[in-house]
Parts: structure tokens; sequence; C-alpha cells
């Protein structure tokens, strides 16, 4: 196997093993989903209008909660320096991590987002968008993530400051993704929007590694 | 094959703290030299500068082999074997996993004899949160074997092992330089080489 | 770049400083004493009032604060790419000044929203985004906050600003698109009656030379502040 795919190995088998972080992160958005009707009250119509939304914000803010140990196991225990001399460049350790962190948890989540989708009211054509929508965008919110994760890797606290840094920079992705299933709600065509949001999960996916690698450069020297 | 690795007038500046300067060493192959001096002398401070992930303040560091000669940190990167204060072990692996891990990512190669002449050959399936210390130090080992880097960086390489552990790392150094490999290492304890000393 | 570097040193950054800064403080209070009083005298629009007044205070703060993060911006450059302290220091010194301008910004919005919507906040595409760059400004701040050795917190800190400053046109697209979307009201809508553009322009150049005229105080206190630990440690040793 390449170094690039061991790595993504490793990292999945890591979480895999770790108690589950995608069942962390699956409770999370379940549990979100659970108490925005509490909050808000039972009305079918209401929950529908306002489902796609809370599902996107619910998914964004799931995937963070795994998101700042991406480096910090690695650097904590030493590994990192190890992979820093390893034929593997930083970039795609970091995609490799990137990668890793969207399979246990961006792709859960979508995979999910059906079921919840029932507890809004959400009609099957807005299911269908929201499911899109996630797999097109979860993408963004993990490589988005990589960089915040990278800079606050050497931070003891780093999950508190996380994120302040990146929700800001992911509000694209709740934008144009919960766009998408309000327009298909409207029945309008959701096309453009998730075209939007494939480019900002694509740019998001080409240019973090290079953030995020020098970053952890930065890191390896202190 | 690397045959000499030279330090010129290097000095390593940590904040407004400048730890050492002018510090000139050349080491060839088969070669090894002890790093020694008190702690906070900057000896971790000095082999994470070969390694690449410090630049030097001033002066430069030069790898020479048959092609001529490179002062590129990232080239030298990948001649390092890195043995650091940590083991770099997930306590979730296996003893094998973490083995063939290492072995893919450097692509290296991996066989139990590896493992054998750690002394952990019977550990081999159990997850590492179950080894000891020293146990830990010996995967740590077979890891730098399996790297099949020509150029050994080792932190306090006898710290945690036992008599026999210790006498391990003796002989794994003395096989090493014994096949045109470079060691530094920072150490408190003599390496029994017949090696240089630097005195930080 | 040698004129660059040449200021880039902070004793020159002090020397120039002296001399500039008594210049851009005089052109501040010149800049937006006539710019109020301008703003004071005009006609009342015949839609908005008097509440036009605000748009003399709104605009201009919104600009000052998107200079702020261009600021900061270009200070992350220098800093990742030539290494050098003292665009550390201006790029750290630059955030406060850029968020409080993004508060006024968002605080005399809101105010202006009461006596033409009914109501605070409207989710107006410009207050969005600014909303936005608020929080930019302050997950750049904390980080800096955060990270304790003070070369790695300006690297990490510059990375970060730079990320964003890629990201804020992406977000204002974003926002631009979604209101669109909820079809959100706009504040500024059409083109500006001419009687208004003199005394907004001069209050525009006013905010700037008083972000400019901060910004170079605080790089100053920055430095001296420095010096002042230096000769503390020396005197300790």
């Amino acid at each position: 196997m390449s170094p690039f795919f061991t790595l993504l190995a490793r990292d999945i088998k890591l979480a895999a093993r770790s108690g589950g972080s995608a069942f962390l992160a699956l409770s999370f958005f379940a549990l979100v989903a659970t108490l925005v009707p509490l909050g808000v009250g039972a009305d079918l119509r209401l929950l529908a209008r306002v489902g796609g939304g809370v599902l996107w914000v619910g998914a964004v803010l799931a995937a963070l909660l795994s998101l700042d140990r991406l480096f910090q196991g690695d650097f904590e225990d030493g590994s990192l320096d190890l992979i820093a001399l390893s034929p593997l460049p930083l970039e795609l350790t970091a995609l490799a991590k990137m990668l890793a962190h969207w399979l246990s948890t961006g792709a859960a989540l979508t995979l999910l987002s059906p079921l919840l989708a029932l507890l809004f009211n959400l009609p099957p054509a807005a299911t269908l968008t929201l499911f899109l929508s996630l797999l097109l965008g979860t993408p963004a919110v993990s490589a988005v993530g990589a960089i915040g994760a990278s800079l606050t890797l050497s931070l003891k606290r780093g999950g508190l400051i996380l994120p302040l840094i990146i929700l800001p920079l992911l509000s694209p992705a709740v934008i144009f993704g919960a766009g998408a299933v309000s327009l298909t709600l409207d029945r309008l065509a959701s096309g453009g929007a998730l075209g939007l949001l494939a480019a900002f999960s694509a740019g998001a996916v080409l240019l973090s590694p290079f953030a995020a690698a020098a970053s952890v450069r930065l890191n390896l020297g202190g | 094959m690397i045959t000499s690795l030279i330090a010129e007038k290097l000095a390593c500046a940590r904040g407004d703290r400048r730890l050492f300067e002018n510090l000139s060493f050349r080491v060839k192959a088969g070669q090894a030299l002890a790093v020694e001096g008190a702690n906070g002398a900057g000896k971790t401070s000095l082999l994470r500068l070969i390694a690449g992930f410090l630049s030097p303040a001033a002066g430069r560091l030069v790898v020479q082999d048959a092609d001529g000669e490179s002062d590129d940190a990232e080239e030298r990167g990948k001649q390092i074997g890195w043995l650091g204060h940590q083991d770099g072990l997930k306590p979730q692996l296996t003893v094998a996993e973490q083995l063939a891990f290492w072995a893919a990512l450097y692509r290296g190669t991996t066989n139990s004899a590896v493992l054998e002449q750690v002394g952990l050959q019977r550990q081999a399936d159990l997850p590492c949160r179950y080894l000891s210390a020293g146990q830990k130090r010996r995967l740590a080992l077979a890891r730098l074997l399996v790297s099949q880097r020509p150029l050994w960086l080792l932190d306090e390489p006898f710290a945690a092992l036992d008599t026999s552990g210790q006498a391990l790392v003796a002989q794994l150094m003395a096989l090493h330089c014994g096949q045109g490999g470079i060691i530094i290492a920072a150490t408190h304890e003599p390496l029994g080489l017949g090696n240089e000393s630097l005195k930080l | 770049m040698n004129w660059l570097f040449r200021y880039a040193n902070p004793h020159n950054f002090m020397r120039l400083s002296n001399v500039l800064l008594p210049i851009t403080a005089v052109a501040t209070a010149l800049c937006l004493g006539v710019g109020l009083y301008l703003g004071f005298t005009v006609p009342p629009d015949y839609q908005q009032g008097s509440t036009v007044l605000l748009l003399f205070i709104h605009v201009p703060a919104d600009v000052a604060a998107e200079a702020a993060y261009g600021a900061i911006a270009i200070c992350s450059l220098l800093s990742l790419v030539w290494r050098h302290p003292l665009s550390d220091i201006a790029g750290r010194a630059a955030a406060p000044f850029g968020a409080v301008f993004t508060a006024l910004g968002l605080i005399t919005g809101a105010l202006w929203g009461k006596p033409m919507w009914g109501t605070y906040w409207v989710w107006d595409a410009r207050l969005t985004s600014f909303l936005l760059l608020l929080f930019l400004f302050f997950g750049y701040m904390a980080l800096w906050n955060a990270i304790e050795d003070e070369v790695r917190a300006a690297r990490a800190a510059a990375i970060l600003a730079l990320v964003g400053v890629v990201n804020i046109p992406i977000i204002k697209f974003s926002v631009d698109w979604w209101s669109t979307l909820h079809q959100g009201e706009s504040i500024v809508s059409g083109k500006i009656a001419p009687v208004y553009l003199a005394p907004l322009l001069i209050m525009m150049l006013g905010y700037i030379l008083l972000f400019v005229s901060l910004w170079m105080l605080r790089i100053r206190t920055v430095i001296l502040e420095r010096r002042a630990r230096t000769l503390m440690q020396r005197s300790a040793a």
C-alpha cells in the first residue's frame, strides 16, 4: 500500500477503535434534531420549513466534535514527527487526515440525514436534496476544519477555540446547502445551489492541505 | 549512501534565547556522535535542527554522498531515522499493526525477525496499551530498524530501558555503524562505540 | 521591497511614525470635522428623513473595517514570506480596531433599521456579511491570545488571516445569494444623491486616517512595551 493509503487506513482504524467518534457525532446530530422540535414546537409545516437549515447546522457542529483531535493525537505522542520524516509530503498527510475524518464523520452524518429528515417532515424531494447537499458539502467541513485543527494542534484547549476559527469560514457551505433544500421545498431547481456548494467544497479540499501543512510545519518547529 | 554529515557554525535560537552558536562538527559514515550537556542546553533542539523541524539561526548543515553535497532540509529529512522522547505508538493498535504501519509509511520492509531482534515476538498481537515503558521503547527501536534510514537521530536512546534493553540498543547501534550508518545521539550515558562526543 | 524593509525595522518605524502620527492625527480631525459638518447641513432625504445622517457614520465604518482586514492580510503575507517581526506586531495591532469598526458598522446599521423598518435587525446582506467579518476578527484575536509562544502565534494567526482573506469574497457572495433567496431588505439601495457624496467620501477618508493613526499609535506602544520588557529582563538577570 502507498504511504497515503497507509495513513488513511490507520486513521480510520483508530477512529473506529477509539470508542467510535462516528457514533459520538451521529448521536450529537440526532440529539440536535430532537431538541429543536422540542424548542420550536411540533408544528409540522414550520419544522419542514426550518428542517434543512437545522440539520445542516447540526451536521456541521457534529463534525466539529472530533476535529480538534485530527492532528493533536499524533502531535502529542510524537507520531507527527515521524510522519513528517516519512516519504509522504505533509500536504498529502493533511489530505489523508481530512479524508479519514470525512469518512468517519461527514459520510456517516450524510447517511443518517434521511432518517432525521423524517423528524422534520421533509418531503422526499427535499430529503434527497438534503442528502446530496451533505454529501457534497461535508468534505468542505473536514477540509476547512483541518486548517483549524492544524492551527490549534499544540493547544490543550484547542477544542474551545476551533469553532470560533472555522465556523465563520464555513458559512458559505451552510448557506448553499440549506439554501438548496429551501429551493426544493419551494419547487424550484436546486441544481445551481448544489453546484455552488460543490465548487466551494472542491476549492476547500484543494487548498486547505497547503494551509494545514504550513501550519503543521510551524508547530513541529516549536 | 551518505558519506558524511557536516555542521558549519550552527546557531540555534528559541524565542529571545540563544541556545548555542558557532557549533561545528563532522560525522562520517560508520561513526557515531554523542551530544552531551545539561538539561536545557539544546540537545533535543540540535536533533530537531538536523531533522529539519527547526531552521538554524545561522550556519548550515551539509549532507555529503557519492553524488555531491546538499544542505536541503527536506532532502535530509528523507534520510533520517528518528527516535525521539516519545515512542509514537497508539494504544489501540497491536504491536504488529504498529510496525506494519510504520514500515508501509516509510516504504521499508517488515518481517517477524525484526520483532524477534528487539525481543517482542511474543507480544506481536498485543495492543500497545498493555506494553510496559521498556517494551514500548523496544517497539520504537523496531520501528527505527524497519524505516531503513542511514542517519539515526536518537534522543536519550537508553531511557526507560533495563540492562538487557540497554545492551540491545548498544548492539543495534554498533550494527548500524558497522553497516556504514551514522548516529547522532543526545545522551547522558556513554554510547560505548568508541565515538566522539560533543558538549553543549 | 527595499524601502519597505527599511521601515520594517522597529527603530526606523519609530522615527517615521513620530513624524507621520501628528500629521495623520490632524488630518483625521479635519476630515471628521468637515465631514460631520457637511453631513449635518445637507437637506434631509425625502425617504429617510434625518436618519440619512447615520449613513455618514455607518458606511465609512464598514470601509474602515475592511481596510483593517486588508491591512492584517498584507501584514500576514509579509510575516509569512519575509518573517519580519514588525509585520507580526502590526497585524496583531490592527485586529481590535477592525473589530471595533465592524461593531460600529453593525450598531449604526441596527439603529438605522429601527426607524426604517421598525426593527433593529433585518438580516440585510451587508449587515450579515459584517456580522461574519466580526467573528473572523474575533477568531484571529483569539488564536493570537491562545498560543503562548509569540513567534508561533504570529505565524498561525497569519495563516488564518490569509485563509480568511481568500474566504471573505466567497462569504460575501454566498450571503448575497442567500439574501436574494430569502428576499431580504437592503440598507443602501439605488444611487446615492450627489449632495451626499462629498460628505460621505470625506468621512470615509477620515475613518481610514483614524484607523491608520490608531494603528500606528498601537504599534508604537507595543514596540515600547517590548523594549521595556527587554530592559526588565536584563536587570533581572
